[in-house]
């Protein structure tokens, strides 16, 4: 790769500088939390500040990110599936391929490193569907510090084989089994935690959601995966893709991948939550979909939530995509109209995940799979020599047990399959 | 009408600190009104309400339960307003302060909660997660109900911000007196000394001192160092004990402020 497209060129951008110093992405973000929380979040912004323009910080994230996740991930131009949906060309964003197979490990190579820097002991963090935990315990096991990983009771069941590979890596998993017992409670613990060891501890948080410095943060940990997308499709097909389509669980892939492209105002941008059982149901996690904005776990955005306020649970087959919050900067982004928020159901995403497995060979994670699942409705809408860069935020493994359910299987190891 | 200053003003003329428990209105479910009235009872100067939110993250388990306890029995920000109102027919003196999270208050709008907070006869909220540097809009609109903003300040709060939140807050301050969520650990009390005298250089406001308070022990020890001590956890652990044991609980909880009071005028 170019020495352009390295972390640095972030600096550089010319039109959009979102968020403004109080972290706000026009009346989106900022840092709502108690004033317990206040000193460790400016200690820890003023790091950030400081090491983002550090070149010896940046080398030190360049290397990490080639040498221990895997970095440049490939861009793959799906053609069987490009044809079979008779539109636009679909390349693939390939982030399932990095070490440990999502783009978790993005964020969480840059936290460790800004934990290491700051001489934290002590890692926590939150997960849901288990990949961020997972990302984290290896950064964390990688350095030898300590890691605690908060995660709802009802995730723990639901994501077994995670769990394990957490404790393999040596991080102590605690289940949540506070509120609903998911990704949010998972939060709320893990800033707890914080709060009350702030000195020794480093909260690695898994997307570009919570008070501010965070989602400016992983977002800019994120941002490779738009940088080397932009150059490779450029470097493919001679020119900029016309359409970027990820999932938006909190948003870390979405902004991941959106953010190198936010000045192109040519390039579509379309943002992919969980339409769950539909929207009618009321059972999903398409936040952007209800008009509601509010104040939840550090900041302004689109939520889900009564009209008394108190936070509504989500619901998506997808335990990834599953929260009642979304970045702020998404919000924002929404708000000024430059970028498009769909969603795709259970049921479109799983038709997706089993057409990208027998079309390409490539198993999807279902969190991904919504995103495909737009895909499908948008590529033939598109002419054929137009491109759409899709972001594969990580691989199928672990939501092999939740489709064999679906259809009808358990997979126990000691029987083989079941119908 | 400024009940706050008020009885602070009393209290200082009568050289007693004030005794602040805190309930989560809603929790046990129908009592609220009568047991803020079995808190005046026992000696309480200052009720602290808690309105409940689905995701109280500054608190710690107890605390944290009871929100959702009252949530469970359907407890909106509207029926506190009620409660409060209820409990003004029979006591126009006892200051009352809401304490929660803003995403209900953001909801219902800053104008609308100004205006039903006032009507019932709230005297200061205070918003958990609402800091002072993006408070502006709200305080403008509960200052002129003559409604107090009350806020935090931490072990680790920069003299910077204490500055800060001395220009926007008033009533009282509100000392969180140890680092963690509420009902944490132990608490130091000649830190705690040092940290209010430190804070006083700032403000002539009133500062009260909470987390960590169980008994009428540590209650005396902080008011020596405090002008109010705010007095949650322990409380709220014997309302819990509802569903087992009924009114006794409540009678329990009226007892242990009783006994704080005592320790703490007979120090
Ligand atoms: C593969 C994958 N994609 C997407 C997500 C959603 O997170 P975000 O929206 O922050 O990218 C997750 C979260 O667990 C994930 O594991």
């Amino acid at each position: 790769m170019s020495d352009q497209s390295k972390s640095q060129k972030t600096l550089d951008k010319e039109t959009y500088q979102q968020p403004d110093n109080s972290g706000h992405f026009g009346q989106f973000g900022g840092r709502y939390v108690a004033e317990t929380l206040t000193s460790a979040l400016q200690e820890l912004e003023a790091t950030y500040r400081e090491l983002w323009r550090d070149s010896t910080f940046q080398a030190d994230f360049d290397r990490d990110l080639a040498h221990f996740v895997g970095r440049p991930s490939p861009l793959y131009h799906a053609e069987r599936l490009s044809e079979k949906l008779g539109g636009a060309q679909i390349y693939l964003k390939r982030e399932d391929l990095n070490h440990t197979g999502a783009h978790k490990i993005n964020h969480a190579v840059g936290q460790a490193l800004l934990a290491k820097h700051m001489g934290k002991t002590r890692i926590i963090a939150e997960t849901g569907a288990g990949q961020h935990g997972v990302a984290t315990a290896t950064v964390a096991a990688r350095l030898g510090l300590e890691c605690v990983v908060y995660m709802g009771a009802k995730d723990v069941e639901r994501q077994a084989l995670n769990v394990y590979r957490m404790k393999l890596l040596g991080a102590t998993v605690i289940p949540v089994t506070s509120g609903s017992q998911t990704l949010k409670d998972a939060i709320n613990e893990a800033l707890r935690d914080w709060v009350a060891r702030p000195e020794e501890t480093f909260y690695i948080l898994g997307t570009v959601c919570g008070p501010h410095p965070y989602p400016e943060m992983v977002r800019d940990f994120q941002s490779i995966i738009g940088r080397e997308a932009k150059q490779q499709c450029q470097e493919m097909t001679g020119k900029l893709p016309d359409a970027l389509v990820a999932c938006v669980g909190g948003g870390s892939n979405a902004m991941g991948l959106f953010y190198e492209f936010i000045d192109d105002q040519d390039v579509k941008i379309y943002g992919v939550e969980a339409g769950g059982l539909g929207i009618e149901s009321g059972e999903h996690a398409a936040r952007m979909a209800g008009d509601r904005k509010g104040v939840f776990q550090g900041q302004r955005s689109f939520l889900m939530c009564d009209d008394d306020g108190q936070i509504t649970e989500s619901y998506s087959v997808s335990a990834g995509l599953d929260y009642p919050g979304v970045g702020p900067e998404h919000s924002y982004l929404r708000e000024i109209g430059r970028a498009e928020y769909v969603y795709a159901t259970d049921d479109e995403a799983l038709a997706a995940f089993r057409n990208l497995t027998r079309m390409e060979g490539i198993m999807p994670a279902l969190e991904s799979s919504h995103a495909l699942a737009y895909v499908e409705k948008l590529a033939p809408t598109l002419e054929k020599d137009q491109v759409i860069v899709v972001n594969l935020s990580g691989r199928g493994d672990k939501d092999i047990h939740t489709v064999a359910a679906i259809d009808g299987l358990a997979l126990d190891g000691k029987s083989g399959l079941q119908g | 009408m400024m009940r706050i200053k008020q009885r602070f003003d009393q209290l200082r003329s009568a050289s007693r600190k004030a005794l602040v428990p805190y309930i989560t209105a809603g929790d046990p479910a129908g009592n609220t009104v009568e047991m803020m009235h079995e808190l005046v009872r026992n000696g309480a100067d200052v009720i602290e309400l808690g309105f409940p939110f689905s995701d109280p993250v500054a608190d710690g388990p107890v605390i944290a339960k009871a929100h959702l306890r009252a949530l469970s029995h359907g407890v909106t920000l509207n029926d506190v307003f009620s409660m409060v109102s209820l409990f003004r027919e029979n006591d126009n003196e006892t200051p009352v302060v809401l304490m929660g999270y803003l995403n209900p208050v953001e909801i219902m709008g800053y104008e609308v909660f100004a205006e039903k907070a006032s009507k019932a006869g709230v005297d200061g909220v205070l918003v958990v997660d609402l800091p002072p540097e993006f408070a502006d809009d709200f305080v403008a609109q509960i200052k002129p109900k003559g409604i107090d903003m009350i806020n935090l300040i931490t072990p680790t709060t920069s003299d910077e911000r204490i500055k800060t939140i001395c220009s926007v807050a008033s009533g009282f301050i509100y000392y969180v007196s140890l680092k963690g969520v509420t009902g944490s650990a132990k608490l130091d009390i000649s830190g705690v000394q040092q940290r209010v005298t430190h804070i006083k250089q700032f403000t002539d406001m009133p500062v009260g001192v909470g987390f960590g308070i169980r008994d009428g022990e540590s209650a005396a020890a902080i008011s020596q160092a405090a002008d109010a001590v705010i007095v949650g956890t322990a409380l709220v652990s014997e309302l819990a004990k509802f569903d087992q044991e009924g009114e006794a609980c409540m009678q329990r909880v009226g007892s242990r402020v009783s006994e704080m009071r005592n320790a703490m005028d007979n120090r």
